[in-house]
């Protein structure tokens, strides 16, 4: 069945969802009907995933603006798209139902939410580099208020340190984006990265090929634009700290991989060393400021630069032979990161609204008390560290594999990451769960029905993908095998 | 001269005509209530005059001081909008003027007279004669409270507009001293052949000292630095409305001027590298001194003043890339007009958002907007998107404005000038964003709803409308910028 437009259905169907939310509702018919456009939503993306394969999805409307500065509006996807936007249905539900007990501001909450889920569908089906940029700035305004409002701490700091940090990349991407058209003469992802080889560019193609990473590193993020990720994370309500980790950073990791290696093999190559020292930077720097983390959230978020690290070292693996098997693993890693983490921020988010502290000291012996949240805890933190069935384990497994012929001594230290991960992650839930009963936490009690729901989706996922990862990785597999042919490396 | 020639003035005799009308009225009538939409439904007869004209091709008249092209056409549009919008947000506020009502809107009407035959001005006597028409109706509204901050600020823009109308005289002198006529045409012709003469070398230094003057001339009507120095005392003691009007208005037919003057005069080869040059250095230093200083400000009217002039800076970067080598790039100055169209309505929003709070709280202090998103959401709103417009960020007309004019830059080998425009969009995002923080996150004193009037509020709504509507759909005024453009070069 072919549904015209899908696309931009996907696209619109929150933004305009926020528009209703705003204008029209107020705060209990606006959850409930956020819920039900996220669902809708998620069938949308999920269709899309499975569908994509069948027939051509993309859409092109070359009258936007005028031929001179010929913008389109062209959405497309393939494999590499197709299971970020299912990564992006599946956690905006979740982020639905981590919000569902705000009661400052309700409505304007959701509307927030929707409009950032319509913002990033938008930057992963674009193919048109000016509409792609305009969802990646798009994207910001929520994510402000998202955190600056219902944040806890040093909340306004945090957001305006995000919105800064990134806009600061982006402000690099602009340029590159303007170079590439100079040159090219189009925005056309696709007919870029066949023109490039022969474009007439104003600046070294190396100085080009690093502002465009730059955009994309500070967002993924690469150290050392890496310290707003911390700020962010920490003071975003549950909700933005799931969508911040489940997927914004996914856009970094995106970019790198549809841009970065889709635009510039030649460089990509010749930079690999770079990417793999600084995933491997990354991956040790940022576990072993993890272990020094007390506080949950925290803890999460500079786990998070670790993981990230991963997708750099796959990407890094170009010239090895198997490029595609590490990138694969990249996005795979990209997948999964984001189905754990946003596991990890939900529970800890859950924790926090009973414990009102997320200090780890602070806490301890809620296992009896809270059963469900730690089964949770515990699925997610064995699948972060790489547990063999859970997806965290194909990821990483993929990308050491497909890294190792290329950069054998990198990814040999980067395996030493994932023991440290294995300390941190261990060592946080048993200080936080298990030991001596504390007296302050006995009349808290478990999940409610509600927050099962998202809880059950993500462990699903997770158990599902660790199962039978082809169901995702083979979509990532198609897609850049694909890219590697267009650009014709490999 | 034959009469037929009044033809070409009709939409400045119209509107001249109107201000006389508007004080007949005001002497006779008691009802100063009908002032506004008498004055509203007044300036549908010069604007059906343009249209008119724009249906016919380009018509020189009055011995070819004047020239009624699409480019003319186009900034009268412009200032006929901003001139209604204008008047529409005094609605409320021109009240505290008592009986002088009808002289404050036939003062706002002369000035527009002045500004539209300017725009169509092809002779320096009459440019010079037009802009005192422009500006001595200004200064008088400055002073138009009469305290003793308004009448500081009349008397320094009466002051300092003198001085800057001196310094571009001279400028103009110097130029019919070396080439003997005061038609723009004539002037660029003699200047063509004596610099392809022999003797180039002297006269290329007096003619490049002549543009100076005409630029420091010229940049006091844009605000652009160095000449800034009056735009934020005259900003902060204007009425807000006029205020709105000098930033809006008044900016744009000083570029109208300075496009013409540069494509009709010196557009030669010789010269034109040497004041794109010149325009690149005054634009980045405006930029940056614009925005840095805006940081610190506290009063909003004061905050936009600095913000106009990095705005004003934003701009020039299109005069900067006007030329690429040797042959004439037209995008840089369809840039500037979309920008300018973009910034006319942006702008006019954040003023008549302002005017409406201040008439409830008396106060133009940043602070006096805390807590708005309760007090009146539907401003808070329109301030939000202005702000976002401002800094550039998607789906508004700031956005498309900038990725224009910086995409001009680059394809004219200033991408060094793109990328200090964009570096400062990211500082400026710093401070547009403090006003939202202000409303969304500050609670206020007293929590009073403020009901806006009628008049400022539909100013402030149609305005944010043109910002996102041609946000999402620029093509429009793209296409009519390139045909003003393409009348005026050769």
């Amino acid at each position: 069945m072919e549904i015209p437009g899908i696309l931009s259905i996907a696209i619109f169907l929150p933004l305009i969802s926020a528009v209703i939310v705003a204008v029209f509702l107020n705060g209990k018919t606006a959850r409930g009907f956020a819920l039900g456009a996220s669902i809708m939503e998620l069938m949308i993306t999920g269709y899309i995933f499975i569908a994509h394969k069948q027939y051509d999805m993309s859409e092109k409307l070359t009258t936007w603006f005028p031929e001179s500065f010929p913008v389109q509006y062209f959405l497309a996807i393939d494999g590499i798209s197709a299971p970020l936007i299912l990564l992006t249905g599946l956690l905006g539900i979740v982020s639905i139902f981590a919000s569902w007990n705000v009661s400052e501001r309700t409505k304007e909450h959701f509307m927030w939410l929707l409009a950032l889920q319509g913002a990033v569908v938008g930057v992963f089906t674009s193919m048109d580099f000016l509409l792609f940029f305009l969802f990646w700035e798009l994207e910001l305004i929520p994510m402000f208020f998202l955190i600056s409002i219902w944040g806890t701490g040093r909340k306004e700091y945090s957001a305006m340190k995000f919105l800064i940090f990134t806009i600061l990349g982006s402000a690099f991407m602009l340029i590159g984006i303007l170079v590439i058209f100079a040159g090219t003469g189009t925005f056309d992802m696709m007919k870029i990265s066949e023109l490039m080889p022969t474009a007439n560019l104003i600046m070294p193609i190396g100085i080009l090929f690093l502002f465009m990473s730059i955009g994309f590193a500070v967002k993924l993020p690469v150290f050392p634009f890496h310290t707003w990720l911390p700020d962010a994370h920490t003071d975003a309500p549950t909700a933005a700290s799931v969508m911040l980790a489940g997927v914004l950073l996914k856009m970094g990791g995106y970019g790198l991989l549809r841009v970065s290696a889709g635009m510039f093999p030649d460089q990509l190559e010749k930079y690999a060393w770079v990417l793999a020292l600084f995933g491997v930077i990354n991956i040790i720097y940022g576990a072993a400021i993890t272990i020094r983390q007390t506080d949950l959230k925290r803890l999460i978020a500079y786990s998070s630069v670790s993981h990230m690290g991963f997708v750099l070292l796959g990407l890094s693996a170009v010239g090895g032979g198997i490029t595609s098997l590490a990138m694969t693993g990249a996005a795979l890693q990209m997948f999964t990161h984001g189905t754990i983490t946003g596991l990890l921020f939900l529970t800890i988010g859950f924790i926090y609204e009973r414990t009102h502290t997320r200090h780890i000291p602070d806490l301890g012996g809620l296992a009896r008390r809270m059963p469900i949240f730690t089964v949770s805890l515990v699925v997610a933190g064995l699948a972060s560290l790489g547990l063999p069935g859970t997806s965290g384990f194909v990821a990483e497994v993929t990308i050491f594999v497909g890294a190792f012929p290329a950069f054998k001594i990198a990814t040999i230290i980067a395996a030493f990451g994932v023991v440290l991960t294995a300390g941190y992650i261990l060592w946080m839930i048993q200080r936080s769960m298990f030991g001596p009963e504390k007296p302050q936490f006995e009349q808290i009690g478990d999940a409610t029905a509600v927050q099962v729901i998202p809880i059950g989706i993500l462990i699903i996922s997770i158990i599902a993908v660790g199962i039978y990862p082809a169901f995702v990785s083979d979509v990532f597999a198609d897609g850049i095998a694909q890219m590697l042919i267009m650009t014709g490396a490999n | 001269m034959n009469y037929i020639d009044l033809e070409l003035i009709i939409p400045e005799i119209s509107m001249a005509l109107l201000a006389g009308l508007i004080i007949v009225f005001d002497l006779f009538s008691s009802n100063k209530r009908l002032l506004v939409p008498l004055c509203l439904i007044g300036l549908l007869v010069p604007l059906f005059f343009c249209i008119a004209a724009a249906q016919e091709s380009a018509e020189a008249g009055f011995m070819g001081t004047m020239q009624v092209d699409d480019f003319s056409i186009f900034f009268k549009y412009i200032i006929i909008l901003a001139t209604a919008l204008v008047i529409l947000s005094s609605a409320t506020y021109a009240k505290r003027f008592d009986n002088h009502q009808g002289e404050y809107y036939s003062l706002i009407l002369l000035s527009a007279t002045g500004m539209m035959l300017l725009a169509s001005a092809t002779e320096l006597i009459t440019i010079y004669i037009a802009l005192e028409l422009t500006a001595l109706p200004t200064a008088a509204l400055a002073a138009f409270i009469r305290e003793k901050k308004s009448a500081e600020s009349g008397m320094k823009f009466l002051i300092l507009s003198a001085v800057s109308s001196a310094v571009l005289l001279y400028g103009m002198v110097l130029l019919y001293g070396f080439t003997g006529s005061t038609h723009l045409s004539d002037i660029g012709t003699a200047i063509a052949t004596q610099l392809s003469g022999s003797a180039g070398i002297t006269d290329h230094g007096v003619l490049l000292f002549s543009v100076i003057l005409i630029t420091a001339g010229f940049g006091f009507k844009i605000s652009a630095v160095p000449f800034q120095m009056w735009a934020p005392d005259v900003y902060e003691g204007a009425p807000t409305p006029i205020t709105a009007f000098l930033s809006v208005a008044s900016k744009a037919v000083g570029f109208a001027i300075i496009l013409r003057i540069l494509y009709m005069v010196f557009e030669n080869e010789a010269l034109s590298s040497d004041w794109t040059s010149m325009m690149a250095v005054l634009s980045a230093i405006s930029m940056s001194v614009g925005n840095l200083i805006a940081i610190k400000q506290n009063n909003i009217k004061r905050m936009l003043a600095y913000s106009t002039i990095a705005q004003a800076g934003y701009i020039m970067v299109g005069l900067a890339a006007m030329t690429s080598d040797t042959t004439l790039n037209t995008s840089g100055p369809v840039g500037i007009l979309v920008y300018l169209a973009g910034y006319t309505f942006t702008n006019l929003a954040a003023f008549a958002v302002i005017t409406a709070i201040s008439e409830s709280s008396g106060d133009d202090s940043i602070d006096s907007f805390s807590g708005l998103i309760k007090k009146s959401p539907i401003l808070a709103g329109i301030m939000t998107i202005s702000m976002i417009s401002l800094i550039g960020i998607p789906p508004t007309i700031g956005f498309m404005a900038k990725i224009y004019i910086f995409g001009a830059a680059v394809e004219t080998n200033l991408t060094w000038l793109a990328f200090v425009g964009v570096i400062n969009s990211v500082i400026s995002a710093y401070y547009y964003l403090r006003v939202v923080k202000t409303m969304f996150l500050n609670s206020a004193s007293e929590q009073s709803p403020i009901k806006p009037s009628i008049g400022p509020l539909s100013a402030a709504v149609i305005s944010i409308v043109g910002t996102v509507a041609f946000g999402l759909y620029p093509r429009p005024i793209i296409e009519l910028a390139r045909e003003a453009i393409s009348t005026i070069v050769g």
